[in-house]
């Protein structure tokens, strides 16, 4: 399967990407509306850059193959989608306890304070590239199977 | 023939999905003594508080056992297992014939022997039908004690809570929550706690259940001589092995059914695994029962790879783990959180009484080997690389962890590339 | 504003930032090196300094939500022919500093261009155009000594050339990227002209600063330079490259040195240029080991012996007064290729004084060093490659047609990459990772992407030279070197006609 994979040689450290997926789930689709609208009632990126020194690297999801968070999930919510390989999130299932976020040993699953659940990468469900991938101005995300 | 599975929890879920990984055809029996297809256990106390409802108890979407071509025998109880026959025989004297097997029976709750325990209005809480009799209760009744401070005596109190009674907890240890946890943890989740009306008698025990006449409760007495009144008692000290049905059936059993790195027991074909198994720990020396959630599951993965593939698969090893939330008040704990002073461990702890949140790291030979996370838990997965895959720690590095800034790229650059980006093969 | 001298406050720019777009994302204070913008803690959102921004346009560039725009300041002086905003600015600075004015890239001043003074031809009805889409089109260029004559011999196989050719450049387009050294540009760009370079079949080179152990691999293509620090200079860096350049003069600053500051010089650069880190390397103005042309003899010879005469030697100097006599000696001095850079080409820093004042227009220069060769019937016996101000294909062609054999681009190639001509480059803080050895920065240039953008560039350039000799009717880029009848001049008067050797439109 496809998954995204970061570079962090060259990792710019713009957060370009958090803003792309933060628009990219957003209901408006709009960047202006989605960070100042759409934030204040619980819109998240599941980006994260990463910033140390001089480096820099944009990390999310990396659906595993047996995934740490699937095990840890009580209710459900997360899953291996066995045809597609994604480990999927249901928002609908998810209770919020915060175990997925604990036993990820990438810390790529994060918590919406807002609604009290979890938020994670779902590749962009209904974009063919992930719109990090796409807004990335330096190829230091590329979309690909290895 | 069928692989067979004994058991119809998380970690049943799990070898389903280790098995189907690799073989898709075999058929899978699943025997369960419960009566509904598998729920998220925990979600139990989300149940009671009412913050959920039936629809989104189920771990798995309905279509789950059809799809991986499973039939379930639920209401079903095994009477006895034939290693050399290679048989179950179900109470009602059903045998089925098994190519592996797995036992995946989980545990029962622990009974202590108080006096006046035996008799109605005395409860559990760990499966769903508990949780159903506790709704029920809570309509009838305005006072519950709940007998252990542990994860599920808390999680039971807080549901009650949530359902108007007027509910106590009362723990033989110093502190609430103090063996996954640590105490200062345990205190702020009792204040937490004693904030929202519920009542914490610690250090203490229920030396007797006080019953009317006619045998309702009406309290407890404890050691301390207080009296509590209530008109329920749930008990809730812990889950001891289901070990039983293996014992009979002489396989090898410690605290759990001991198996190996494969989670197979000392029967050939036959496996366990989840909160039955005694299995090797990824940080302690020895065996442990870990009963906990993640655990169970991929322990049944591992199992399930196992059962259907040549090729052994081993689990990493044990890894206790508990996340939980009490009024939004989050909380995480994994891997070594309360060291012996003679482990040569090094402890961080930071508590920050006004914004109610403490961290505590524990490290061993330059390697973090638990933490313990109160109200800032954003980060807990990042500790956790750090612990699973026993990363060693640059000066540097560890003042960073400490200072509370994990981050992935504290990793060695190596593991860095190798486990989080691992390149083409 | 306040804390600063009153000088610095004539900004040449202006921020625009359209509050009602910005999304406080901090995209933009991330971007800028010069910290112009900022998290402006007091108001808790993204704010800015006008006085800080260089024009570089990096922050509009990657504003996500394109509220920014990068305007000229328009607080204007009082109108006066004569003492221009910037002759005032710059004298503000000095009165500021004492110091000597510095600027990077080459001449912003306003003096002829004489590209745009000069049109090609083009067939009609008689000698018809070529369609380069269906016709064989040949842009392959050697670089190197020709023979005077050649002789054959009859073989049963056919004829068999006799003559011993000296060793030979070869390109697939008569394009090279400019001598801009490791230090003054950063590795991952050297890299990625490296790997177009070799991509396309053509050359870049390495300027002064050596070459890095990890380009070594890419030697078939690279032009290795020998300039008056002998930076990074030994017998396999010699060895490594497919012709050995000596830097005498450079066109953006004829007649001095170089100079890179000491903070553009890493752990790498070090290394590379056989110097400490962080101390300043300076080029001197003149190798001190050349005084005349028989100097300059000696250390060709020197050259050709230790690559034992495998590949061609180049001398590099800039467009000025004498070019012709001065290109003359070289040749006899037994260079294989002779390059003039012109007064606008680029530099990383260079004193804006010599840079606005100093050298000659590349294409003048270029004529005549082209008339003087033949003149003296020794054109063949080198190449002549300019460089300094090509900004487009047909900048390219015209060069060719006046006389040139290939063209270097420098500035055309920075700018295929990102640069916006801000003229920051002796910062070391160049925003779009450039010109700057910062590891934050310099990670800005991916050399795959810009390998891309470069092979992109040469390829579109060969392109568009290719349809406009096929609109010549010529189908080799060898039938219009120094073919100046395909030229015609515009708006030149019989001076500039009679240097560059070209009539008037209408003629």
């Amino acid at each position: 399967m496809r998954r995204v994979y970061p570079n962090k040689d060259v990792c710019i450290g713009c957060h370009i990407c958090e803003v792309a997926c933060l628009t990219a789930h957003s209901a408006s689709q709009d960047v202006v509306i989605a960070a100042k609208e759409e934030v204040a009632s619980g819109l998240q990126p599941c980006k994260a850059v990463y910033d140390k020194g001089q480096i820099s690297v944009a990390l999310s999801c990396r659906h595993c193959d047996n995934p740490s968070c699937v095990s840890a999930c009580i209710s459900g919510a997360l899953y291996k989608d066995q045809e597609t390989g994604r480990t999927c999130y249901n928002e609908e299932q998810c209770v919020g306890c915060w175990s997925c976020l604990m036993a990820c040993p990438y810390g790529a699953v994060r918590r919406n304070v807002t609604k009290g659940k979890i938020i994670k990468c779902d590749l962009c469900e209904g974009r063919d590239i992930p719109a990090c991938v796409e807004a990335c101005p330096n190829n230091a995300l590329v979309y690909e199977s290895r | 023939m069928s692989y067979v599975i004994i058991g119809n929890g998380v970690a049943s879920v799990g070898a389903i999905e280790g098995i189907r990984k690799v073989d898709t055809k075999t058929p899978i029996l699943v025997v369960s003594e419960e009566d509904t297809p598998t729920y998220g256990r925990p979600l139990i106390s989300y149940f009671l508080a009412g913050k959920i409802g039936l629809d989104r108890v189920s771990l798995r979407p309905d279509e789950f056992y059809e799809k991986n071509n499973v039939e379930v025998k639920l209401n079903t109880r095994v009477a006895a297992i034939d290693k050399a026959a290679k048989t179950i025989t179900t109470e009602a004297d059903e045998v089925i014939e098994y190519k592996e097997l797995l036992l995946a029976t989980g545990g029962v709750p622990f009974m202590p022997p108080i006096k006046g325990i035996d008799g109605s209005g005395v409860y559990n809480f760990t499966t769903l039908a508990h949780a159903h009799e506790l709704l029920d209760l809570s309509k009838r009744i305005h006072r519950v004690v709940v007998v252990g401070g542990g994860l599920i005596g808390l999680k039971a109190a807080e549901a009650l809570r949530y359902n108007g009674l007027s509910t106590a907890i009362v723990e033989l240890g110093s502190r609430v929550l103090s063996a996954a946890f640590d105490d200062v943890a345990g205190n702020l989740v009792a204040q937490r706690l004693e904030e929202k009306g519920i009542t914490i008698c610690c250090g203490t025990t229920v030396e007797e259940i006080l019953r009317t006449e006619q045998g309702e409760v009406i309290g407890v007495r404890l050691a301390n001589g207080q009296k509590l009144a209530c008109e329920a008692v749930v008990v809730a000290i812990g889950v001891v092995p289901s070990l039983n049905l293996a014992k009979d059936a002489g396989i090898a059993v410690n605290r759990g059914i001991k198996v190996d790195d494969n989670m197979c027991t000392s029967a050939e074909g036959v496996y366990a695994a989840g909160d039955v198994a005694e299995a090797p720990d990824m940080i302690a020396e020895e065996a442990r029962v870990t009963p906990i959630w993640p655990n169970a599951f991929s322990q049944g993965y591992h199992a399930g790879l196992n059962m259907a593939s040549e090729e052994a698969s081993p689990h990493p090893g044990g890894l206790p783990m508990n996340a939980i939330s009490f009024y939004g008040l989050p909380t995480a704990s994994l891997g070594h959180v309360n060291p012996n002073e003679d482990e040569d461990c090094e402890v961080f702890t930071e508590l920050d009484e006004e914004n109610g949140t403490y961290r505590k790291l524990i490290f061993r030979n330059e390697k973090l080997i638990g933490y313990v996370l109160v109200g800032e838990v954003d980060f807990a997965g990042l500790y956790t690389g750090f612990i699973r895959f026993g990363l060693d720690l640059t000066p540097d590095v560890k003042e960073e962890l400490i200072a509370g800034q994990p981050s992935a790229l504290l990793w060695p650059e190596e593991e860095f590339d190798t486990k989080w980006t691992p390149a083409a093969e | 504003m306040l804390f600063k001298p009153i000088s610095q406050n004539f900004s040449d720019f202006v921020i625009d930032r359209e509050n009602d777009r910005c999304i406080n994302c901090e995209v933009c204070v991330r971007q800028c090196s010069y910290e112009a913008h900022y998290w402006d803690d007091a108001r808790q959102c993204v704010s800015h300094d006008h006085t800080k921004c260089v024009g570089c346009h990096r922050c509009e560039a990657f504003c996500p939500t394109g509220c920014l725009t990068i305007k000229k300041n328009p607080a204007d002086f009082r109108d006066n022919a004569l003492w221009t905003p910037t002759y005032m600015k710059h004298v503000y600075k000095q009165g500021d500093t004492g110091g000597i004015l510095l600027s990077g890239m080459g001449s912003p001043a306003n003096k002829p261009i004489y590209w745009d003074n000069l049109q090609l031809d083009a067939s009609q009805v008689t000698n018809p155009s070529i369609d380069p889409l269906r016709e064989p089109m040949e842009l392959t260029t050697y670089l190197g000594s020709k023979p005077d004559q050649v002789s054959f011999e009859e073989t049963p196989e056919g004829p068999k050339l006799t003559t011993k050719i000296g060793p030979q450049l070869k390109l697939n387009y008569p394009l090279m990227f400019s001598a801009m050294s490791f230090g003054s540009i950063n590795l991952n760009l050297h890299k990625a002209m490296a790997m177009a370079a070799t991509e396309l079949g053509i050359a870049y080179n390495t300027g002064e600063g050596g070459l890095h152990p990890d380009l070594y691999k890419y030697g078939n293509n690279t032009i290795v330079q020998v300039a008056s620090g002998r930076f990074g200079v030994h017998k396999d860096y010699l060895n490594a490259g497919s012709a050995v350049e000596i830097k005498i003069g450079q066109g953006a600053k004829p007649g001095i040195g170089g100079h890179l500051p000491g903070e553009k010089i890493d752990e790498e650069v070090s290394k590379t240029r056989m110097c400490p880190v962080g101390s300043d390397a300076i080029s001197p103005a003149p190798h001190h080991d050349i005084y005349s042309i028989e100097d300059l003899l000696q250390l060709i010879y020197a050259i050709k012996e230790s690559t034992e005469y495998k590949v061609p030697v180049s001398v590099k100097i800039a467009a000025v007064h004498n070019a012709p006599a001065i290109a003359s000696g070289i040749v006899r001095a037994g260079a294989d290729i002779v390059v003039i850079d012109g007064f606008r080409g680029g530099t990383g820093a260079a004193p804006t004084m010599i840079r606005d004042n100093v050298g000659i227009p590349m294409e003048l220069a270029l004529a005549s060093v082209d008339n003087r060769l033949r003149d003296e019937g020794i054109r063949n016996h080198a190449s002549l490659v300019v460089a300094g101000g090509v900004r487009c294909s047909a900048d390219a062609i015209k060069a060719i047609a006046l006389g040139a054999d290939a063209v270097y681009i420098g500035t055309a190639a920075l700018v295929s990459v990102g640069c916006t001509l801000c003229g920051r480059c002796y910062t070391g803080k160049c925003p779009w990772g450039i010109a700057t050895n910062e590891a934050r920065l310099k990670k800005r240039q991916n050399p795959e992407v810009a390998a891309k953008r470069l092979a992109n560039l040469v390829r579109a350039w060969g392109h568009e030279i290719q349809e406009m000799l096929g609109g010549m009717g010529l189908n080799s880029i060898e039938s219009l070197r120094g073919n100046r009848d395909k030229l015609r001049g515009l708006g030149l008067n019989e001076t500039e006609l009679d240097i560059l050797g070209v009539k008037h439109a209408g003629r």
